[in-house]
């Protein structure tokens, strides 16, 4: 009996299949040919984009939205070295990708051959892990470990790099059912020795704070959080990539820490005896001078990752495991705790009324802040994708997010032109969502094009710049530290945006006019179609607070807010 | 402060390259790098001596262990284990000096392993301060060319790392 043979090709198809991808993002090369010849029958939605480098990022925003893998895909060489970025930015975020890149046939690899490119050398620092295929026989088995690397323990990217040959050869196809990789073992135990001595620290306390980053989204934490939080009646701040892991409107919420973050958040964490850390890596965003940061605190540290641990901040206590696990198990040894923090809640509560967080408001001239809350305002139950830069901070500090999964943003590597393709992915992933991209005049030049994609493939989501004419956030630093020489960032009069989304086949809105911004915005929602706002801002306008790189986070720049 | 890392790898194509290029990236110092098979076919042994205080120690131990094709990592402090490098050392010899250089080979049980018109090349087994002892002692009669390997190491006793 001989047993039907299928290409490696046809093998991948079907491995995603078996993974339940619906959609992938690409593009073609010949590497890729015989791929893209078996994808012409799939039922699996492809969507082509118009650089790789928006498959990848669009791949990473229907990961964040829907917690599920995303997919990318791009040929050898230029197409491969295109996702660097888009991959870059999943590994600093831990979101979990899958990007298949072609390769010139094996006896090729080494000789540089046409659109040859190292891309496992390339992208080694910046993956979870890699793969060359060497064997078509490996490739059920190298597909099912990518998925499982990339959604399991610290998510991550995962590259497979395919060679044409590879991908023409035959297999006698079978799916694994389980993976065994012996360095590999994601699952943790809960600790309840190190939980025990933090619950005991916690009961110990008297001003303690709870600071939650990423982690606890990922790891659908937010539930256990409120618990904790409720439980201890500890406040809680987030980092930008934890907006959305506690609700906002909260009593308890601080908001967000760090160099733009809140006044009392960042006072609350200076002041504190107890500084609980879930799912957070203690960035140089966040704690500013290090030796400085929380000075009077002992430092719970919670954290799927041991290399986390210790890595930049001394740590009294470290719980290495999956942030809801632990909360669970910390909650359960907390029941009995009389809740005793009152004068600290109450100190809090005076911060929040004497620093809250502020702008000039306008008749004149519409303030990106204005633009920020008149979005939550028509549509609070979107989801919100940014850009890089002021435009990131404002959505930030004033939409007040209270959900996980509604605030999708570049954080580790900060990277312009993330915001449209990673709507588009988030759109994709959830189609009922509203899906609105806040976005920066210099940030979406970065990535327009995908406008064609957006437009192709009904991808209705909506982009509100912020135009301030300017590289917005550079110009800030340059005002405050550079003497206000604007050296290469003023970059008014580039397009005409309403033009240019037309030119694509999407609707193009203007509003100048703050009395105009709610209305357009609703405008903008009903189409159900691809729209751009061109949102014309207070070129000047800054982000403050603000914690100059290098201070203490309790050494805040606020210059508005006394008045 | 001096560690010494047992880093237990798979056996496989760019592993070496993983585990190097995170040190470097990592800004970690390496004094010593050896590499080489093991019982196991399918497993590879790295040795690794890295500088630093246990902070570094612990990031390096942790970074290593995120490494999909790491296995395991274990530290062998130097009193629990024992630790051995090799050297090849070609030096200058005539029919004055020959039989000083073979004597003093001899005192470090090191072997003459070629012997030239004008040149000897001895072999030493030992730990870094026993090879930096005889490459001083060989000093004056000239070193003409001096390799080494990276250094290997064990636990003493019944302790491995793999678990065996
Ligand atoms: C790819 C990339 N290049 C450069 C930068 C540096 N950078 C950070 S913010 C910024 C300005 C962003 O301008 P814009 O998108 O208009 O946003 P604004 O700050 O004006 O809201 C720049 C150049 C970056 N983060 N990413
Ligand atoms: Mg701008």
């Amino acid at each position: 009996m001989t047993e039907a043979t299928i290409s490696g090709a046809k093998a991948l198809i079907e491995c995603l299949g078996r993974e339940g991808v619906d959609a992938i993002f690409g593009y073609p090369g010949g590497a890729l040919l015989p791929l893209y010849d078996e994808l012409y029958d799939s039922d699996i939605r492809h969507i082509l984009v118009r650089h790789e480098q928006c498959a990848a990022h669009a791949a990473d925003g229907y990961a964040r939205a829907t917690g599920r893998v995303g997919v990318c895909l791009a040929t050898s060489g230029p197409g491969a070295t295109n996702l660097v970025t888009g991959i870059a930015n999943a590994y600093m975020d831990s979101v979990p990708v899958v990007a298949v890149t072609g390769q010139v046939p094996t006896p090729m690899i080494g000789n540089d051959a046409f659109q040859e490119a190292d891309i496992t050398g390339i992208t080694l620092p910046i993956t979870k892990h890699n793969y060359l295929l060497r064997d078509v026989n490996d490739l059920p088995r190298v597909v099912k470990e990518a998925f499982f690397i990339a959604s399991t323990g610290r998510p991550g990217p995962v590259l497979i790099d395919l060679p044409k040959d590879i991908s023409t050869d035959e297999i006698k196809f079978k799916y694994p059912d389980t993976v065994n990789l012996r360095g590999y073992h994601p699952d943790t135990v809960v600790d309840t020795d190190a939980v025990k001595l933090a619950a005991a620290a916690i009961i110990a306390s008297e001003r303690p704070i709870i600071y939650a980053g990423g982690g606890v989204i990922i790891a659908d934490a937010a539930q256990e959080l409120l618990k904790l939080a409720e439980t201890v009646m500890a406040p809680v701040t987030t980092t930008l990539l934890g907006i959305g892991a506690f609700p906002e409107s909260h009593p308890l919420s601080l908001g967000m820490l760090g160099m733009h973050g809140t006044k009392y958040a960042n006072y609350a964490v200076q002041e504190s005896d107890l500084l609980i850390a879930i799912g957070a890596r203690f960035d140089d965003r966040v704690t500013g001078k290090v030796d400085s940061f929380a000075p009077h605190a002992k430092v719970i540290h919670i954290d799927i990752d041991p290399a986390e641990i210790r890595k930049n901040v001394r740590v009294n206590i470290p719980i290495i495991g999956d942030s809801r696990a632990v909360l669970r198990s910390l909650t359960s040894y907390l029941r009995e705790m009389r809740k005793k923090s009152q004068a600290w809640l109450a100190k809090i509560a005076r911060w929040k009324q004497e620093y809250p967080l502020s702008y000039r408001e306008s008749d004149e001239v519409i303030k990106p802040q204005q633009v920020v809350k008149a979005i939550r305002s028509v549509s609070p139950d979107a989801i919100i994708v940014t850009e890089v830069g002021q435009n990131q901070m404002w959505a930030a500090q004033y939409f007040q997010f209270e959900n996980p999964r509604t605030f999708i943003t570049s954080g580790g590597l900060g990277t312009m032109g993330y915001g449209f393709p990673a709507a588009m992915g988030a759109k994709v992933g959830c189609p009922d969502r509203t899906v609105i991209d806040i976005a920066g005049d210099g940030s979406f030049q970065m990535t327009s094009q995908e406008l064609a994609t957006v437009v192709m493939n009904d991808i209705a989501v909506v982009v509100a710049i912020l135009n301030n004419g300017n590289l917005g956030m550079v110009r800030q630093w340059q005002e405050l530290f550079f003497d206000e020489r604007y050296s290469h960032t003023n970059i008014a009069g580039s397009v005409d945006f309403v033009k240019l989304a037309e030119a694509y086949g999407a609707i193009g809105l203007r509003e100048e006019s703050p009395s105009g911004v709610v209305s357009t915005m609703s405008e903008a929602l009903t189409a159900d179609r691809a729209v751009i706002i061109d949102f014309v801002v207070d070129p000047m306008e800054n982000v403050f607070p603000m914690v100059p790189a290098g201070a203490a986070i309790n050494e805040i720049l606020d210059p508005g807010a006394s008045s | 402060m001096k560690h010494t890392l047992a880093v237990l790898v798979e056996n496989k194509p760019g592993v070496l390259a993983r585990v190097s290029g995170l040190f470097s990236r990592r800004g970690f110092n390496i004094e010593s790098l050896a590499v080489g098979t093991t019982e196991d076919p399918d497993t590879s042994r790295m040795t690794i001596v890295v500088r630093g205080d246990d902070r570094v120690l612990a990031q390096v131990t942790s970074q290593l262990g995120k490494l999909i094709d790491v296995i395991s990592v274990s530290d062998l402090p130097a009193s629990e284990s024992v630790d051995r490098g090799l050297a090849l050392i070609k030096v200058s010899a005539d029919s004055r000096t020959r039989s000083e250089i073979m004597q003093i080979a001899d005192i470090f049980r090191a072997k003459i392993i070629d012997v030239g018109s004008e040149t000897l090349i001895i072999e030493v087994t030992g730990d870094k301060s026993k090879i930096e002892a005889i490459t001083n002692m060989l000093g004056r009669f000239g070193i003409r060319e001096l390799v080494r390997t990276g250094r290997i190491a064990m636990s003493r006793g019944e302790k491995t790392v793999n678990g065996y």
